[in-house]
């Protein structure tokens, strides 16, 4: 290839209900490499692109809890197989919106694809790691499902733009749950690709929605909406308490943020999972 | 016999003697303090108000209105003894305490039984045979957990949160004291308990229990008054945990107030459970179980059957069924031991349940109620059946809370898991079927805490008990009710 080749560049569009329109607000802002150079124009989500992910979300909902465990595992797993073979092009970007080093980088898609790994093997453990049967005093059988809560609200965290919001986005869709997911609004081209990598990997459309724009915009319409039944204020930064006042209009499972989290805890998954408990009676 | 026989014969109005139990057996006191720091204590103000007794409203002793000030000494006093004792006894220890709790529970059964029922107005068969039996088994049940939590599946050694704060209801008192207790002393928290205004009683006989058993001092305070003492014991800064039981209005006032602290929370609120007939199911067995659904406990229940789904092949059939056995129910003194629904809770509730059942009429639904005798004194509701319903009237969407049954009528299993989801609530849900894999079917479509398959309104401390969407978050009971009193 010759020095002198104008590159092809790509237009960063939102993923909604499987596809990728731009806003529908016409609108988008500038991000720029933690240098400060110009690094893309990004579709400036607006609230109406929030309901509309909200609405593809709660349809994508019943179909994505209805799949077999296992289905839903190799879909999660499909993913990790898309980053993995984009690997260059995820490391460049977690560089870029980072401001770190290649090195450092690759060490973070790594980290990043085996945690959506770890998340694959997860989807056919919940039940019986969380649920479980109960030994009633009574002629019945009892058993506790975890279910999940429904359509998630993710504000995604916004410095770790590709390992972070793996964690916020896999966490809940393992269990179950769909996705509307406010993108980091300074870093948020890695969660972009992803969300690309997504919509091969055999996700039902509507399952994995990646919205980018401001999120002290975006925040207070997932925190509101009455058909968004948890939300994840990884990313909310100062605008976390007023937005868990918001939600709790509606009672929703609020995630907050906790420091020094162990990797191998659960509370990501748990924070999104109801439990069902179902009576049987036994008789002859 | 035919049914026609039998519904004109004499036994649809078998009559009984009376069967009363005897007040004397609650021993109350004329007035009770504020239990705080293992003793009994007045209220700062000096303030009392009266319990009554709700089906003759006479009053059965004046309790204490605790202030702000009286909730911050009860979070101090829990504070201290989690700091000086809680924190430093061991998991084997904080369980023989349980025990011990549990079978003072089991010794002075009756008396709690009698007093449940006098200040609550519910049939004393259900406080004897459930409220008061179940409540000595969370105890037991939870006390077998606190010296085995690292294998709650948690990880190892889950810590406690600290000083829990916890609001329970008026319908099921002992048994919702017993629900918030338990579990957060197993996992060794200190606690703050508020027991509702209008049945603050078996409390505070629960306190003397706790003196009996020799609990340290501070672990449990018991604090009475209306809601001013609850919002403060939420507002407390000390307060590490709130976990509530109660509308879902002031739920989500409570979600709104500790949305910006570190306090930890956990909500179990209203419910518009659906009770879902098929047209297999064995229709003698589905006729009691819809009415233990409704009428337990005059409807007070948050899980209540509330939204009868028949499917309509059979809907006829079970609306005659259902309204002759209503005919049957007997209603009157709580007392007595045949009686089947006891007096409403208090004055305002029985308003609340008149306003929501002229909705009823008005929006033209037919309406069937018993015409059975209510006393003269006291909260009384005849148990009513409201037919023709849909799923837009006010009774089939808000929470009566009252003996106040809405039939409506689906006709493919889709349909009925359809109009069953079809509302805010989602704490439990009744599939009645002979047909366990269309039952499982529908069960996996339930948006619901709770499913009761062929049975209604069961309860045990092993079963975890709550709701999803706008009946709350957090379980109560079994191994998932410990995580509510976990920093995990």
């Amino acid at each position: 290839m010759s020095d002198d080749r104008i590159d092809v560049r790509k237009t960063y569009k939102l993923l909604v209900n499987g596809a990728f329109p731009r806003s529908e607000s016409g609108r988008s802002y500038e991000v720029t490499t933690c240098a400060g150079a110009f690094w893309a124009n990004v579709a400036q989500g607006s609230r109406k692109d929030v309901r509309d992910a909200v609405v593809a979300a709660r349809a994508a909902q019943a179909k994505w809890w209805g799949a077999t465990a296992y289905n839903r595992g190799q879909v999660i797993y499909r993913l990790a197989e898309m980053a993995e073979s984009r690997r260059a092009e995820l490391r460049e970007h977690v560089a870029v919106a980072e401001g770190i080093g290649d090195a450092e980088a690759d060490a973070v898609v790594s980290r990043s694809i085996d945690r959506v790994v770890w998340y694959a093997g997860w989807t056919d453990k919940i039940a019986q790691v969380l649920g479980g049967a109960n030994p009633v005093a009574g002629p019945f059988f009892n058993f506790s499902l975890p279910t999940p809560s429904g359509v998630v609200g993710v504000l995604a965290p916004q410095n770790s733009s590709l390992e972070g919001f793996v964690n916020s986005v896999l966490a809940p869709i393992c269990a179950g749950n769909t996705v509307v997911v406010v993108a980091s609004e300074q870093r948020p081209t890695p969660a972009l690709l992803l969300g690309e990598m997504s919509a091969t990997s055999d996700f039902p459309p509507g399952v994995f929605n990646v919205i980018t724009g401001y999120t002290t915009e975006l925040g207070p319409t997932l925190a509101s909406h009455e058909d968004v039944d948890g939300l994840d204020l990884e990313g909310a930064g100062d605008g976390a308490n007023d937005l868990a006042i918001v939600a709790a209009g509606s009672i929703k499972r609020v995630l907050r943020p906790r420091a020094n989290e162990d990797p191998s805890s659960l509370r990501r998954i748990r924070a999104f999972v109801e439990t069902s408990t179902v009576w049987h009676t036994i008789g002859q | 016999m035919t049914e026609h026989d039998l519904a004109n014969s004499q036994l649809g109005s078998l009559s009984y003697d009376p069967a009363p139990e005897s007040a004397s057996i609650a021993h109350l006191r004329p007035s009770y303090g504020l239990f705080i720091d293992g003793a009994f204590t007045e209220a700062s103000s000096h303030e009392q108000f009266a319990t009554l007794n709700p089906s003759n409203e006479t009053t059965l002793a004046t309790v204490a209105q605790a202030s702000s000030a009286d909730v911050d000494r009860a979070v101090v006093a829990a504070r201290r003894a989690y700091d000086t004792v809680w924190s430093k006894t061991t998991g084997a220890q904080r369980a023989k305490y349980l025990f011990r709790i549990a079978r003072l529970i089991q010794e002075r059964a009756r008396e709690l039984a009698v007093v449940e029922t006098l200040d609550n107005g519910k049939p004393i068969r259900e406080s004897r045979d459930i409220d008061i039996p179940l409540a000595a088994a969370h105890f037991f049940y939870y006390a077998g957990w606190a010296d085995k939590l690292d294998h709650a599946g948690f990880g190892a050694d889950p810590q406690p949160l600290g000083v829990a704060g916890q609001i329970i209801p008026w319908n099921f008192p002992l048994l919702m004291a017993a629900w918030k207790l338990a579990p957060a002393l197993a996992a060794g928290n200190t606690c703050v308990l508020k027991p509702a205004e209008t049945t603050p009683l078996s409390a505070l006989i629960l306190a003397e229990i706790l003196q009996q058993a020799e609990l340290p001092a501070g672990v449990v305070n018991i604090i009475t008054g209306d809601g001013s003492t609850g919002a403060a014991l939420v507002d407390h800064p000390d307060v590490d945990k709130i976990a509530f039981t109660g509308s879902t209005d002031v739920g989500r006032l409570i979600q709104q107030r500790v949305a910006s602290s570190p306090k930890r929370l956990t909500l179990e609120l209203g419910g518009k459970g659906a009770n879902i007939v098929f047209e297999d199911a064995p229709i003698d067995e589905m006729i009691e179980g819809i009415i233990d659904g409704i009428f337990f406990n005059q409807g007070h229940v948050c899980c209540a059957g509330s939204r009868l789904l028949v499917q309509e092949s059979v809907a006829d059939e079970v609306l005659r069924r259902l309204v002759r056995r209503v005919e049957q129910l007997r209603v009157g003194d709580p007392l007595d031991k045949n009686t089947d629904v006891g007096a409403i809770n208090s004055a305002a509730q029985l308003e609340r349940i008149k306003e929501l059942t002229a909705f009823g009429e008005s929006e033209g639904a037919t309406r069937y109620t018993s015409s059975c005798a209510l006393p003269e004194t006291g909260y009384w509701f005849a148990p009513t059946v409201f037919a023709d319903v849909s799923q837009s009237h006010r009774i089939a969407r808000e929470e009566i809370f009252g003996p106040v049954l809405s039939v409506l009528t689906f006709r493919t299993p889709e349909e009925a898991v359809a109009k069953a989801n079809n509302t805010k609530y989602g704490l439990a849900c009744g599939v009645w079927s002979e047909k366990g894999s269309r039952t499982l079917w529908v069960a996996e479509r339930l948006r619901a805490g709770v499913i009761w398959a062929n049975t209604y309104n069961r309860f045990d401390p092993t079963s975890p008990f709550g709701g999803v969407r706008e009946s709350g978050f957090g379980r109560e009971g079994g191994r998932h009710g410990l995580e509510a009193y976990l920093d995990v």
